[in-house]
């Protein structure tokens, strides 16, 4: 309670000063309006629903490449756990390919695939799928191989292994990976259309700044923060509990 | 004869598993090799012209230009990134009360995309190396923060309570005691703070910027210039594969240092 009460006060504190500052012309309109300010303004923004689209837009291919990115790289994950030879191969790239810059990739994908939609989605993927193939793979390990034989003891078939073996040991490794891959997928899909699209939050922003339009910027920043923070901390709060209901704490 | 080629196999296996990167730097040219027959010479350069053009860049004093521009933002972006991040982390990691209200805050900064803050680094910032920095530090020094906090909570605290025992000062026991102990945790950060690092500096050339890797690019894009946008991604991806790789070796000699170093 106490804690909860000290970041209350740890998010309210800097932004009361940032008023402030704000109000009294120390930081000019131009270069940061005041909170209260964007706040109004991103009401203003939900209110009149002029970025509706673009909302949606980014939504739909941030959900795109997350769905994807999930059931490829557990597919993936799982086939490359069978096959040794091909694990020993990937695994220096897994363990390189954070390091990669993959915007870089995004010039190229648009010569490719054109100026849809499409090189968005597969930049939010290719962030996303390595993070879960890996967490696949963790999860795989976990499981003691001795379950494996007491499974094929009761002859189990490959469903019932599965559901009763090892899904329940895997499972944390892939809720690690499901909240890795919906954060990549964000920062894919609004980088992406930031660097160069035509539609979308990230665009959006874009555009308002080559404006110098911050009664718009500010608020859609806001907006996509707020919504990235929202939906990592759901994910949080749910995997606590799924937690606590087995007994982890 | 089937015999022959049994064994001809495992040899094969076996020369995989001995050098599991060489083969697969050589699968991935395979397949860029194979992608540029599907797509053509409009989108994709095979990689033996994409190496022999990089390598005419490299012979060009104004690319050493662009580099050395990269670099130093870079550079000065990491050493900003590892300070703030350990000086973040070691302050959260000693005092528990403070980690637990401002831990989520961290969490939180993680997964955000920070590209969409790159308009307010710049308009504090203004266009140039300042802001490359900013942005640059901005994507490393969460990681280092994170996996530093995460080190100090790791260490066994039988280990402080042996420091109390022996009347360190604060000071000599984070000197001596507490990060020997976090030491490889926060060798790991500082490797995920490198890439970040790198990654938030080209991203911050890109639009802030009238120099540099990162400024090559986008202008290479705008002009649709694929031989200048293969040469310059390839050269990005091999620097920080390559220096990822010998801070991942240096990262598991640290973690095991009984067996001796070996390629990973």
């Amino acid at each position: 309670m106490r804690i909860a009460l000290y970041r209350l006060l740890a998010v309210l504190l800097p932004l009361a000063l940032l008023e402030i500052l704000c109000r009294d012309r120390f930081i000019t309109p131009l270069t940061l309006p005041a909170p209260s300010q964007i706040l109004l303004g991103l009401w203003a923004v939900i209110e009149k629903g002029t970025f509706n689209a673009a909302i949606l837009k980014t939504l739909t291919n941030v959900g795109l490449a997350f769905v994807l990115s999930v059931v490829v790289g557990i597919t993936t994950g799982a086939a490359i756990h069978r096959a040794r030879l091909l694990r020993a191969l990937l695994e220096p790239l897994f363990s390189t390919y954070y390091a990669i810059p993959i915007y870089a990739f995004y010039p190229l994908f648009i010569v490719v695939f054109g100026l849809g939609d499409a090189p968005q989605v597969l930049i939010g993927f290719m962030l996303a799928v390595v993070s879960m193939i890996v967490s696949t793979l963790a999860g795989l390990d976990s499981v003691p191989p001795v379950l494996g034989k007491t499974a094929l003891v009761l002859q189990l078939g490959p469903v019932e292994t599965v559901r009763s073996v090892t899904l329940p040991y895997a499972a944390p490794y892939l809720f690690t990976g499901v909240k890795l891959a919906v954060a990549y997928a964000f920062i894919g899909v609004i980088g992406a259309e930031f660097i160069m699209s035509g539609t979308g939050l990230g665009y959006e922003i874009r555009f308002a700044y080559d404006n110098l339009d911050n009664n718009v910027m500010y608020p859609l920043i806001l907006l996509i923060l707020l919504i990235a923070i929202t939906v990592n901390m759901s994910l949080d709060r749910w995997e606590w509990r799924l937690r606590a209901r087995r007994g982890h704490g | 004869m089937a015999l022959a080629s049994a064994a001809g196999a495992r040899m094969m296996r076996r020369t995989i598993y001995a050098h599991p990167s060489l083969f697969l730097v050589i699968g991935l040219l395979c397949l860029w090799q194979i992608a540029f027959w599907l797509v053509g010479r409009d989108a994709l350069l095979p990689p033996l012209e994409t190496i022999l053009y990089l390598a005419g860049l490299l012979q060009t004093a104004r690319f050493w230009g662009h580099i050395a521009e990269t670099g130093t933002a870079f550079v000065i972006a990491l050493a900003i990134s590892v300070v703030a991040g350990l000086a973040i982390g070691l302050a959260l990691g000693l005092n528990r009360m403070a980690a637990e209200v401002f831990e989520p805050f961290l969490l939180a900064g993680n997964s955000v995309p920070k590209i969409a803050l790159y308009p307010i680094v710049l308009l504090i910032f203004g266009i140039g190396m300042p802001a490359k920095i900013a942005f640059g530090a901005i994507h490393g020094v969460v990681p280092v923060a994170i996996f530093t906090l995460t080190a100090c909570s790791n260490v066994p605290p039988i280990l402080f309570r042996a420091a109390a025992a022996m009347r360190l000062t604060r000071w000599d026991t984070i000197r001596s005691v507490l990060l020997p102990a976090a030491l490889p945790d926060i060798f790991s950060g500082i490797r995920i703070g490198f890439s970040l690092t790198l990654i938030g500096t080209i991203l911050g050339e890109m639009f802030g910027s009238q120099r540099g890797l990162g400024y090559l690019l986008m202008t290479a894009i705008g002009l649709q210039n694929i031989q200048v946008i293969m040469s310059v991604t390839l050269l990005l991806v091999l620097v920080a594969a390559t220096v990822n790789t010998l801070l991942l070796a240096q990262d598991r000699r640290l973690r095991n240092p009984a067996t001796p170093s070996q390629a990973p």
